[in-house]
């Protein structure tokens, strides 16, 4: 949270940035990171996106409880991206079909894309930032 | 767009998600671990060899040597040294490193 | 680690003075860690106190300013969704002195 750093109105060039998720939540810090990274970048306000990909996709599981691991349940931290203006979630369909999984799995609304559809939409990225 | 391997692919699927990942006419580093897949017998060779009509392959050769493997690099394969690697990274208008 | 007694209490916090245990909070803490930021609490300060709270509650992070401000403003109008209003009821900043005394973890991304 910043109080003290306020972007000047229109002063920026704003670039496209794409944040792609490649770990599962918990096992490692990557994911809560990741996310942290995201919203620290928002404050910005850059065209981000986010794509979730390979075992990146565990991340948006709903009905997480980790009250048993002692460790904060993050994943409710993905429906506040919408309030930060990154409504850009990109899931890669073989990512999520290879483990069983459909978008009714997922915490949060995201657009299914395909290997191809998800290359070319990187391709066009001014920055790429993967975790 | 250049797209940057430091992963084995007989440990990780770093790999086979690039491979998956990148638009035709992208080039590939491998680097570190990575580049065992550019050495024959690896399995990761025959996935190199199969996307080469469509994808620009290069390796690190100070990590090649470091390895041992040097002398077992597939044909097709670009080997650069550090300069190379910014160069690589000069040329093209974004990266994304497959950790 | 520091700490602070409240009601004969003892409550553990970090170095900038926020709690270490979310569950540590209540009214009196809050109480308490709003005197020491020299902030006298009002209804228009509990509102936006539980405000943090219940948003902290749902998505488990402190909202950027901005975000603050935005999601305020759609609950409780455009009156009290503003800069003004809210550094005008925490003159060192509503992230800051807010989510302290809402008992909040330091926020995130505080640049």
């Amino acid at each position: 949270m910043s109080d003290e750093i306020e972007m000047e109105e229109g002063g920026g060039v704003v670039k496209k940035f794409m944040f792609l998720n490649r770990k599962a939540p918990y096992g490692t810090i990557y994911a809560l990171e990741g996310l942290e990274v995201v919203l620290i970048s928002a404050a910005f306000e850059q065209d981000v996106c986010m794509a979730f990909v390979d075992d990146g996709v565990y991340q948006l599981m709903k009905d997480v409880d980790t009250s048993g691991i002692e460790m904060k349940n993050f994943s409710k931290t993905y429906r506040a991206l919408e309030g930060y203006d990154i409504e850009k979630l990109y899931v890669e369909r073989e990512s999520m079909e290879l483990r069983g999984l459909t978008e009714d799995d997922f915490i949060v609304d995201v657009t299914v894309l395909s290997s191809a559809e998800l290359a070319a939409l990187m391709a066009e990225q001014d920055v790429v930032i993967s975790h | 767009m250049l797209h940057i391997v430091n992963k084995s692919p007989t440990e990780r699927n770093s790999l086979d998600s690039c491979l998956r990942l990148a638009t035709d006419g992208s080039a590939v580093l491998l680097i570190e671990d990575a580049v065992y897949a550019a050495t024959r017998g690896n399995p990761g060779s025959t996935k190199l060899q199969a996307a080469m009509g469509r994808l620009k392959f290069y390796a690190l050769e100070p990590d090649l040597k470091a390895r041992g493997v040097a002398a077992r690099v597939m044909d097709g394969v670009t080997l650069v040294d550090y300069g190379g690697f910014v160069d690589l990274v000069a040329e093209h208008r974004n990266c994304q490193s497959w950790l | 680690m520091p700490t602070i007694e409240v009601n004969g209490k003892t409550i553990e916090v970090d170095e900038e003075g926020y709690l270490v245990n979310l569950s540590d909070w209540s009214e009196e803490v809050a109480d308490f860690l709003a005197k020491e930021e020299k902030v006298e609490m009002t209804p228009n300060h509990w509102e936006v106190v539980n405000f943090l709270r219940e948003y902290y509650n749902e998505y488990q992070i402190a909202p950027a300013i901005r975000v603050l401000t935005k999601a305020i403003a759609k609950k409780l109008g455009p009156d009290k969704g503003n800069n003004k209003y809210l550094y005008e009821l925490f003159p060192y900043g509503p992230a800051k002195q807010a989510c302290k005394i809402a008992g909040l973890p330091k926020p995130t991304g505080c640049i």
